[in-house]
């Protein structure tokens, strides 16, 4: 019975978007248990057990899960998620990769990147780059989502005291190993949670003219996203990436710069609240979704937006 | 070594697609079809390891209909040697497609199987996944690098920080990420050679495996529409409006 929702964080925080994740489980109701799973975790569990709407948090604490590698991650959820009727996490990469391992485990179908509940099992989910909203009803005794973070407003952090239970199983299924990693840093705001996204496309013509996009970033309080073109020719990382198969964002305002507008690119943006597009080709798709759309050159309209603001 | 990759027939990606009005799905008479994005990556990483000589035989294999073979054959046309239609009427469901890929994975025993990591029509980024938990290999999703050596892969994986790297041990199941590679054209020897490689068809039944589906779509909307906005002439005007009339700045 009840929900058992996943957890994102880094071993140190509890990531933003399980809050989103956990307001698609209040929808649904039942009671909420959240799993916290890593190494050196504690402190994320004691953090989330102020989250109101938590039954229970349990914390699975074990080297094994330290990098939330999908094999152990798929047989330590399928393990606990056996005593729930749904299982919950972000559709982010540490999502997509073991919820679908999860689910076939459990052998049910998983339902991906939810962006809203109808009933406890009919949920609504983007198909076809986000062309088609279709309203899905698992038949599955168990219900596995992925939900995606912009579709629910986050349920509120502070105010919950929820128990804090150990997790004793351990799951190594010596598969595979973590070598290491390269994270961005950046002192601005995550993509997917600013309230300001500006992006750059093709038209930016090369990596060192995104500084012209951080001035406007730092007075707005932005971050800074890209079109797949723009990572393609090496302009920006791929953790910049906003599209159909990059990041989904939201954001309150999103700027786009000398982006033309692709369909894989507006499945990523178009739910944004207020949109702004500067490109020079005044034909360019991305002006059939911007509130307001400036025909010029971004090289001129850049630096003028940044002194105006 | 043998290589498997799974290949999807999908609605060409510079299609623009619209919902029935009667609200049953996504309009596609007469619509230009296609091999998945991701799937024609992973036909190319498949190939290039033959040329690197690490593996021996890429197998194109894919679920579906009839109309199947025409991808089939591109990606013979790619550089598969071989290709294996699992042919059902209607869509199957992920869960489904993995059990029947589970089942020519046991026939074929491939030490790589490299899916592509999300199907741009149904967008469930499932299949590979679910594939790795039924035949119990490791997995490396998103993968923008692979090397493999010594019984060994390692994957670079694009995740929402930055880039992961993992060791697996064979086999192993990938799903391509779009930086892998840069898919190569088909020249037209290649297309005609393609003609004559195999292409085997069997069926879900015969290979035993229960495709019952697992939920129902209940129906396809289209998205809440967007209209054009207004088209500013100036940056000056532009800031007077986010700031006085969206109200998203101070
Ligand atoms: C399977 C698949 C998945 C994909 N996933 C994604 C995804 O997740 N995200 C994504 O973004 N794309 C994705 N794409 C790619 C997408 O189809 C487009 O190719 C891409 O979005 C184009 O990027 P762009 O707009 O920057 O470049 P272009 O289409 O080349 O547009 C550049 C624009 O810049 C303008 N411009 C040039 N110079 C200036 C100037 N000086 N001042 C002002 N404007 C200027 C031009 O007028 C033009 O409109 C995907 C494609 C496929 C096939
Ligand atoms: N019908 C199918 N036939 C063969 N492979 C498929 C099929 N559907 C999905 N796949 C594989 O699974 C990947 C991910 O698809 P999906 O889980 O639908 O997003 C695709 O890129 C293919 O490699």
């Amino acid at each position: 019975m009840g929900t058992l929702v996943v957890a994102e964080h880094d071993n140190q925080a509890l990531r933003p978007v399980t809050l989103n994740v956990l307001a698609a489980a209040l929808e649904i109701g039942g009671e909420i248990d959240l799993l916290v799973a890593g190494e050196n975790c504690g402190a994320v569990a004691e953090a989330a057990a102020s989250v109101p709407g938590i039954a229970r948090v349990l914390c699975a604490d074990h080297p094994a899960y330290a990098h939330h590698l999908a094999e152990n991650m798929a047989l330590l959820v399928a393990e606990l998620g056996s005593d729930y009727d749904h299982i919950l996490a972000a559709h982010t990469t540490t999502g997509k990769n073991f919820l679908p391992r999860t689910a076939a485990l459990l052998d049910v179908a998983m339902i991906s990147d939810i962006v809203g509940v109808d009933s406890p099992d009919t949920f609504k989910r983007p198909i076809y780059a986000g062309n088609g909203i279709a309203t899905v009803r698992s038949d599955d005794a168990k219900k596995v989502l992925s939900v995606r973070g912009t579709g629910f407003d986050p349920a509120p952090g502070e105010g919950g005291s929820a128990a804090v239970t150990a997790v004793a199983s351990v799951h190594d299924a010596g598969l595979s190993e973590f070598v290491g990693e390269e994270l961005a840093k950046s002192e601005r705001p995550e993509l997917t949670a600013a309230r300001v996204v500006i992006s750059g496309g093709r038209g930016m013509q090369n990596g060192d003219n995104f500084k012209l996009l951080e001035g406007v970033a730092d007075k707005l309080g932005a971050a800074v996203g890209a079109s797949r073109a723009a990572v393609d020719a090496g302009f920006v990382p791929n953790d910049m990436q906003v599209g159909q198969t990059g990041k989904i964002v939201a954001p309150e305002l999103y700027i786009a710069v000398g982006i033309s507008g692709a369909i894989q690119h507006l499945a990523g943006m178009k739910d944004s609240k207020v949109i702004v597009a500067i490109n020079k080709d005044a034909d360019a798709p991305i002006f059939q979704v911007a509130d307001y759309g400036l025909v010029a050159d971004l090289f001129n309209a850049v630096p003028e937006l940044d002194a105006a603001l | 070594m043998k290589v498997l990759v799974p290949v999807k027939r999908v609605v060409d990606a510079n299609v623009k697609v619209r919902v029935k009005p009667d609200g049953t799905g996504i309009d596609l008479t007469n619509v230009k079809m296609a091999v998945n994005p991701f799937c024609e990556i992973a036909i190319e990483e498949a190939v290039r390891l033959v040329e690197a000589g690490i593996a021996e035989e890429v197998i194109a294999v894919s679920v579906g209909g009839t109309a199947c073979q025409e991808q089939l054959r591109t990606c013979l046309a790619l550089g598969a040697d071989r290709a294996i239609l699992v042919e059902t009427d209607g869509d199957l469901q992920p869960l489904a497609i993995a059990k029947i890929l589970q089942a020519v994975y046991e026939q074929e025993t491939p030490g790589i199987v490299i899916f592509g990591k999300q199907s741009i029509d149904g967008d469930n980024g499932q299949t590979g996944q679910m594939f790795a938990a039924l035949t119990g290999l490791a997995q490396g999703t998103f993968a923008s690098e692979l090397t493999v050596a010594d019984g060994r892969a390692q994957v670079v994986r694009e995740v929402d920080g930055g880039l992961q790297t993992v060791s697996l041990s064979l086999p192993i199941v990938v799903t391509t990420d779009l930086r892998l590679n840069e898919p190569r054209y088909a020249s037209l020897p290649n297309i005609m050679k393609a003609r004559k490689k195999p292409l085997d068809v069997t069926t879900p039944d015969a290979l035993g495996v229960d495709v019952a589906p697992r939920f129902e779509v209940l129906n396809v909307e289209p998205p809440p529409g967007r209209s054009a906005g207004v088209v500013v002439e100036s940056v000056d005007e532009l800031v007077e409006k986010l700031k006085n009339e969206a109200k998203v700045i101070e």
